[in-house]
């Protein structure tokens, strides 16, 4: 066996005394770690292949399992740290492109923490969400300039076709391929039950999600994978991707092993091919491209459903958005550089792009500024972990949120960053048979409806306090917001004035 | 009457139930004790057959018309009329296993006295249900027998 | 310290406002009479009035009430305003010494029509050539400010409680079918005489008592729509949402109140068709301008007078009619000091916007 440069990231830590021997650790661990003695009896472990994905260690009865950080010190270099120089040895060895899953764990400033939120005293009552409507609906979908009416009462405007949400957190796309049919149904389901709708990705729409169609945001993305007729008319509205958080600029590719079956016919592709997406869409190299894509999408839906186009945050973000909207987008999504994904070049996921806040800020000044704020709908995503990061982003300007990360920590996820490998243990980022029956749809929906139905008490919460009884009245309202420790420039960017102010 | 049903396609092969149900037939009640020290040391009535790919936890089926209860030579197998429950009475068992030998199902375990499911006799449900991660076991009035 | 425009200052306040139908003619005298009572709602730091039909004698032409602070402001304002409009008549407004208003402003009337040349030059029609021409004197003239901007109508506010500016203005002398008074308590002080309400733009008029909540989603959603927002109040952003709801998008004025009052959506799902697809529409459309947080508002206008409550119904307002005359007060015994058997007493309820609708047509032509 070849000499391994790099020494391995975590040890498991088995406690004998707790120890039943039961088995349950060798029979879930899909990278191995845990094994039986000779004796055929003793369990032991080994940690090389640990990911810290804690299946193993949630699942213990008698908790007799630990995850710890291995510590193998280098000699002190501010400059070659440890992670680049495992990072150099990992590529000399494969001479390939570094491939990591999820969003960037680089100490990047994450705005949502450095901006404070107001609540009412004295001048103006706090709203107690107990005992008084307090209204989360969230309308997306192009809206016209200016209502017409025939007397009070009676509306002539034509409306184009609108999304009512019952919640303004929507769940990003991640496709079949990337995640498994069971984790994409516990968010249809979720979904449906909730009010919002869930994202599949550039991956088709499987048979089985039929039931979930009206909650369903389908994908047009580079690879066109799984785009008929049908399947853009068995959805609630379109989505033109043209760019995701985690890595902006660049295709994907699902290789040939994960594309099964099933995947292929959701993908409509030989079964055991890989999946390229190209880097940019080939039919559109400007903007003017874009509308007419749009346009082909409105004709193939008969005008009934609104049109999104997801980009990534990019450094001139807010005049893409503003192009987007010109081109007839009817809703625009801008997504983070923080954001998640099945796998993603670690140089692109941690070096391209700009954070959502500060897209987000911009793109609603902008938007604005040119008086046509009001008639789109903007949505961002990028790393929501929290009710108050959403209601920030409303505040910021969003009318709603995509989320993934969250919904899927709930379902199991522990941020282990190996999507790429399709090794998941909790089911989720695997096409594995044995894995993805780790997943139980109607276990996992329930707890994603409990994660967004507490964040919505919150949300409400949180707009009680401020004295607003209506998401409509947080929409933009960054007069809610203080920013904490941020430079001029900072609080110029996002439009909010410094705590204490 | 109410039964156990597993179903195979949310089975982990994790054996958490065997686990549980030697800690509930257990004197001491606690996972660590009754699966590590405890003397004589609990029999789990509950067997996961398979491989991670396919497997389902076997449950004793409690039948309407019981082989085993038929073939006790001493009445220690009864079936309550009440609650349908099969049970085996291990003050008259001898531990001849002939019941072991019937059950159709293999359910049925020798130790001194036979050792079989009693669906934990207890209000909220046998152990290996409630503590089944993946709801890969049922605990459930429809189904029948031949589930 | 900042003063208005350059901060933000909540403030709670007392209204009142009477309106003859028909146009009868009601002294100042007795409007302020209905808001002396409320004294304790105000704290000294601003009180003020409109009143409408008080100068028939100009009633084609615009009356812009200014306050200047120094004689610079007053040179250049005066410059621009010339350059504009055709002034047919300045003066300095007529006012008595009045022990508790003190270190004011010079204030100046202005009749006059607008410059038809330099209008069509502007592209623009003669109201939002108006009030671009307005925005400009109050946003980049320092020291120079346009209180009152409407024809035959006209504002009069200052820093003071409202009975001492109403004595200090001398409103016992005027004499109109539609009084809106307003007594102010910022949580602030600032003390400028700009502050104070009424606020008004046009023709319109608005006093206000409360503070929304919604005031930034609300601001940023009308400079969309080249509103400036250089007061940083309250009662600013409601009259430009309704100065735009009203000129620019053609809505009926009751129909604008339901914009900035959306009943809820619990409410609207259980509405007949046609009235769920209007809220629906209504709110969708208008989300941004929906208004939220307490307040009650007195909106006057050549076209009559509408009072509105916020949703919860978390601020005072109270109505009455006697004969051809209707009353609105913050509170019912500022009402009854002035009409004491009235035909009908009500309190404004958060769903239903009271508008009371002028019966004559003034200025036909306008």
């Amino acid at each position: 066996m070849p000499v391994n440069y790099i020494p391995r990231r975590f040890t498991v830590i088995r406690d004998k005394d707790l120890c039943i021997n039961c088995g349950c650790c060798v029979r879930q661990c899909s990278n191995e770690c845990h094994l039986f003695a000779d004796d055929g009896k003793t369990v032991i472990s080994r940690s090389d292949e640990c990911v810290a994905c804690h299946r193993c260690v949630d699942l213990c009865p008698t908790h007799a399992l630990r995850i710890e950080k291995y510590v193998c010190d280098y000699r002190e270099n501010a400059n070659w740290t440890p992670q680049y120089q495992q990072e150099i040895c990992r590529q000399a060895e494969t001479g390939g492109v570094l491939l990591s899953g999820m969003g960037t764990p680089k100490p990047y400033p994450v705005y949502w923490d450095k901006i404070l939120l107001n609540a009412s005293q004295v001048t103006n009552p706090s709203i107690d969400p107990l005992r008084e409507p307090m209204e989360i609906r969230t309308i997306l979908g192009r809206k016209p300039e200016k209502l017409t009416v025939e007397k009070k009462g009676k509306s002539t405007v034509k409306m184009p076709p609108q999304v009512i949400l019952e919640t303004p957190v929507m769940f990003s796309a991640m496709s079949f391929g990337s995640i498994s049919l069971n984790a994409q149904k516990s968010l249809a389901m979720a979904a449906k039950e909730l009010g919002t709708l869930f994202n599949v990705g550039e991956g088709g729409l499987h048979p089985d999600l039929a039931p979930y169609t009206d909650r369903a945001v389908v994908q047009v993305a580079s690879g066109r994978f799984g785009v008929h007729s049908d399947y853009l008319n068995n959805s609630r509205f379109v989505e033109i991707k043209i760019g995701q958080g985690a890595k902006p600029g660049i295709g994907g590719h699902l290789p040939g092993e994960k594309v099964s079956v099933e995947v292929s016919n959701a993908r409509m592709i030989p079964e055991g091919s890989d999946a390229i997406s190209p880097a940019p869409h080939h039919d559109i190299y400007s903007i003017e491209d874009l509308r007419q894509l749009i346009w082909a999408v409105k004709q193939a839906t008969g005008n009934t459903k609104p049109v999104s186009v997801k980009i990534a945050a990019v450094h001139n973000v807010a005049a893409i958005v503003s192009g987007c909207a010109r081109a007839g987008a009817d809703i625009v999504a801008i997504d983070g550089f923080r954001g998640g994904t099945g796998a993603a070049p670690v140089r692109i996921r941690d070096n391209v792009g700009i954070p959502v806040e500060l897209a987000l800020a911009s793109a609603d000044q902008r938007l604005r500024d040119e008086g046509i704020r009001s008639t789109v709908s903007l949505v961002a995503a990028g790393s929501f972990r929290c009710s108050a990061d959403i209601v920030k982003a409303i505040a910021l300007g969003a009318d709603a949120c995509y989320c993934a990360s969250a919904p899927l920590i709930a379902m199991g996820c522990h941020m282990c960053q190996t999507c790429n490998t399709g090794k998941c243990n909790w089911g989720i980022a695997t096409q594995r048979p044995e894995l993805t029956k780790r997943l139980n749809p109607e276990i996992m929906y329930k707890r994603v409806v409990n994660l967004i139905t507490a964040w919505n008490h919150e949300i409400k919460e949180i707009m009680g306090g401020m004295g607003i009884n209506s998401v409509d009245s947080l929409r933009g309202n960054r007069l809610m917001l203080r920013g904490i420790g941020l430079s001029e420039k900072e609080l110029e960017i996002l439009g909010i004035k410094h705590a204490g102010e | 009457m109410k039964r156990i049903y597993a179903i195979e396609e949310l089975c982990l092969n994790c054996r958490l139930c065997e686990v549980y149900c030697k800690t509930a037939h257990s004197l001491s009640k606690d996972v660590i004790k009754a699966n590590k020290s405890e003397d004589p040391a609990p029999a789990s009535r509950v067997t996961v057959y398979g491989d991670n790919f396919l497997s389902a936890a076997l449950n004793c089926r409690h039948c309407d018309d019981p082989k085993c209860v038929k073939a006790c030579i001493t009445g220690a197998m009864t079936k309550d009329k009440k609650t349908g429950i099969v049970y085996v009475d291990e003050n008259k068992c001898i531990g001849c296993l002939t019941c072991v030998a019937v059950c159709p199902y293999g359910c049925i375990k020798a130790g001194k006295t036979a050792v079989k499911c009693d669906l934990c006799r207890n209000e909220d449900g046998p152990a290996c249900v409630k503590n089944c991660p993946n709801h890969a076991l049922v605990y459930t009035e429809e189904g029948g027998e031949n589930r | 310290m900042l003063k208005e425009g350059q901060i933000r200052i909540p403030s709670g306040c007392a209204i009142a406002a009477i309106i003859d139908r028909k146009g009868g003619m009601i002294n100042g005298s007795e409007i302020i009479k209905s808001i002396a009572l409320m004294h304790d709602r105000s704290n000294g730091l601003g009180g003020g009035f409109a009143a409408y039909g008080i100068y028939p004698e100009h009633k084609d032409e615009y009356a812009f009430h200014i306050f200047y602070e120094n004689s610079q402001a007053h040179t250049a304002c005066e410059e621009f305003l010339f350059k504009h409009f055709n002034i047919d008549a300045a003066e300095r407004i007529p006012t008595k010494t009045v022990d508790s208003i003190s270190n004011g402003p010079d204030i100046w009337r202005y009749f006059g029509r607008v410059n038809r040349v330099r209008m069509k030059n502007s592209r623009l029609d003669e109201s939002e050539y108006v009030v671009q021409c307005v925005t400009k004197i109050n946003s980049a003239y320092e020291g120079a400010y346009i209180f009152s901007s409407g024809k035959n109508m006209g504002c009069f506010k200052a820093v003071g409680y409202p009975e001492d500016v109403g004595e200090f203005y001398m409103l016992d002398k005027y004499d109109a079918y539609l009084w809106t008074a307003h007594g102010r308590f910022p949580t602030n002080t600032p003390g400028w005489w700009g502050g104070a309400h009424p606020f008004n733009i046009l023709d319109w008029s608005i006093v206000h008592n409360g503070e929304i909540s919604s005031y930034d989603t609300n601001r940023r959603y009308i400079e969309q729509f080249g509103y400036k927002c250089t007061m940083q109040t309250d009662t600013e952003v409601i009259t430009y949402l309704f100065d735009h709801l009203i000129r620019h998008h053609g809505l009926p004025v009751n129909v604008a109140a339901d914009v900035l009052t959306a009943p809820e959506w619990d409410e609207i799902d259980r509405m007949d068709p046609e009235r769920k697809e209007y809220f629906t529409n209504l709110r969708a459309i208008y989300s941004g301008a929906l208004v939220n947080g307490p307040f009650s508002v007195i909106l006057g206008s050549n076209k009559g007078l509408l009072a509105i409550n916020d949703r919860l119904k978390l601020r005072s307002l109270t109505a009455a009619l006697k004969g051809d005359r209707a009353y609105f007060a913050s509170e019912e015994s500022a009402i009854r000091i002035i009409c004491p058997e009235p035909d009908k007493v009500w309190s404004v309820s958060g769903a239903e916007p009271v508008f009371i609708p002028l019966e004559i047509k003034e200025r036909e032509d306008a």
